[in-house]
């Protein structure tokens, strides 16, 4: 599975005074960490308060990339801190994200194109969030065929069913795993799949079981890539597990840390 | 309209490994040999890089030989008798690049030559003879503890691979490889999961995965081949696909395992020198970067079958 480690978000207390105060070992450390601790990519977030997000995603991305050559995966709502991080990343770009409306995806499909940068698509669109499979699954055929149109590679395109608290949306949850694995016949080749994990859990009490649990069932149902926190290590090493009973490594006694080497 | 042919796109690449110091590297070797690196699997050269032909090492003993075929002894004549005679004709007369040396007169049931003996021994042989070289211990753990330790460090700066390291005994041997700055070769027993779980327990002990050679054990012809083929496809599709623990080049005995099969000892009709030959080009097509070969008219046509695949890529 794809690892994309979540703590580089201002939303967080220490990310957000790091930020603020310029902080540049406080960024490097927390990204070093995710990195030793299994994630392939770093997902970074200026935050809510932050008061120009152009500039400080840009600050961010040149912090991180002292240290690492790993992928980052720019990440706001606003397509216009997406261009201003992208523009100044020389590690490989993951776009997060865009949403199936057109004025959104006829700047970053584009953008993702340019760049060669992947692409998450999340199936909401101004609507909003879906309600039942058969919304998600024809928000995904549009981002889908958007991309096919302009040519942009659809194998490296990410769709996110976008993840419901259980304890919110229970209801859905089947849905939203059986949409994984929908999402991939959608066209030949398919597009990739991710999740924001910890959104399942949000607001519950036992939430590290949550995850581990839902993590299990959308990688049986066929997911590829999940944004999470990589140091919460029995989660990354159920991970690393189901891949292993997948067959998509080979085993050995030492199979975890085998995973964390490569 | 033309066909058009689907090609893999491969993110990981196999280690590449030099085998020999020059002087001009700290050693005294006249030339060295790199094996592995591979970007693609064996002669899909389309597919991504294929650096490295694969190499031919030439089996010679310490000891005379017990129990080989007349076909394979008579070829050596006398030579087999004296191991400095024997690499010298390996080197000038038949134009090897590189020599495995194996030391089996140190083996408790072959003579039991001690450690410091198969020192000299060595130190001796790098003074003669200018080729890379692969050391090969006597096969008996407890003996090879002692006994590859010392000949490593005569051998120290000469780059040399060294063997083997296996599940139950690899400690020793990483240790003096990493000291002394030789490659290891990791031996596991037609398991891909063994091959994978040594290379972990070896890069433990300091010694990087870059300085490391899979034996995935083979067996010849009619022997098991089909099953060491498999294991070596596997662990190759594995490397390629990005896991770097089983991103080592592999090293085949060939020699050794031909020559035991009873169709390879079938009178003079020459049957061992073509087992020989038929078991090294099907493992060159599982992805075998270095054969340790025995026949010199088998290891004449391998090579050609070598040259004219990658002469023609």
């Amino acid at each position: 599975m794809f690892i994309i480690g979540e703590l580089i978000n201002g939303m967080y207390n220490n990310i957000g005074k790091a930020i603020a105060k310029r902080d540049k070992p406080a960024i490097q450390k927390c990204a070093l960490s995710q990195i030793k601790a299994g994630a392939d990519a770093l997902d970074v977030n200026c935050g809510p308060a932050s008061k120009d997000p152009a500039l400080d995603i840009q600050w961010l991305i040149e912090t991180i990339q002292e240290v690492t050559d790993k992928a980052i995966c720019i990440d706001s709502s606003k397509p216009k801190v997406i261009e201003s991080g992208i523009k100044i990343t020389r590690n490989p770009v993951i776009i997060n994200s865009t949403t199936a409306d057109s004025d959104k995806l006829g700047i970053l499909v584009p953008l993702a194109k340019q760049y060669k940068a992947k692409l998450i698509g999340l199936t909401i669109s101004t609507k909003g969030i879906p309600q039942n499979k058969d919304q998600r699954l024809e928000l995904a055929a549009q981002i889908v065929a958007y991309c096919a149109e302009r040519e942009f590679p659809v194998e490296d395109l990410y769709l996110d069913p976008v993840a419901m608290p259980v304890n919110v949306a229970q209801a859905q949850q089947k849905d939203i795993l059986e949409s994984i694995r929908e999402f991939k016949i959608i066209s030949d080749p398919s597009p990739k799949t991710i999740i924001g994990l910890s959104n399942v859990s949000q607001g519950a009490l036992i939430r590290g079981l949550i995850n581990r649990v839902f993590l299990i069932m959308a990688l049986g149902a066929g997911l590829d890539a999940a944004i999470l926190d990589p140091l919460d290590s029995e989660l990354v090493d159920t991970a690393i597990t189901s891949d292993l009973i997948l067959n998509k490594h080979i085993y050995c006694d030492k199979f975890l840390d085998a995973y964390r080497k490569k | 309209m033309a066909a058009q042919l689907i090609q893999e796109k491969w993110q990981g690449e196999i280690s590449t490994i030099t085998i020999g110091a020059t002087k001009a590297e700290g050693g005294s070797r006249a030339h060295n040999i790199k094996i592995g690196g591979e970007k693609s699997l064996p002669c899909l050269f389309k597919e991504g890089a294929i650096p490295n032909k694969p190499k031919i090492a030439f089996e010679v003993w310490d000891i005379a030989p017990v129990e080989w075929p007349e076909e394979l002894s008579r070829e050596y004549g006398k030579a087999l008798t004296d191991p400095f005679l024997w690499a010298e004709k390996c080197a000038k007369e038949y134009g090897a690049s590189s020599i495995c040396v194996r030391l089996q007169g140190a083996h408790p049931d072959f003579g039991d030559k001690a450690p410091e003996e198969e020192a000299v021994f060595i130190k001796e042989l790098l003074g003669k003879i200018d080729l890379p070289f692969i050391l090969l211990g006597s096969g008996d753990d407890a003996k090879d503890n002692l006994l590859l330790p010392a000949c490593s460090e005569e051998a120290r700066g000469e780059r040399c691979l060294i063997g083997s390291a296996t599940q139950e005994n690899y400690k020793a041997i990483a240790v003096s490889a990493l000291a002394d700055g030789h490659s290891l070769i990791a031996e596991s027993p037609i398991d891909v999961n063994i091959a994978k779980q040594l290379n972990i327990l070896i890069s433990d002990m300091g010694l990087p995965l870059e300085k490391i050679v899979i034996d995935p054990t083979i067996g010849a012809l009619g022997y098991g081949l089909e099953y060491a083929y498999s294991i070596m496809e596997r662990a190759r599709l594995a490397a390629l696909s990005g896991d770097k623990t089983v991103a080592s080049p592999f090293i085949c005995f060939v020699g050794q395992e031909a020559w035991r099969a009873k169709e390879a000892k079938a009178g003079d009709s020459r049957q061992g020198i073509m087992w020989e030959i038929l078991t090294a080009t099907a493992l060159l097509q599982a992805g075998a970067d270095l054969l340790v070969m025995r026949h010199p008219l088998a290891i004449e046509k391998v090579n050609k079958y070598i040259d004219k695949i990658f002469d023609n890529r």
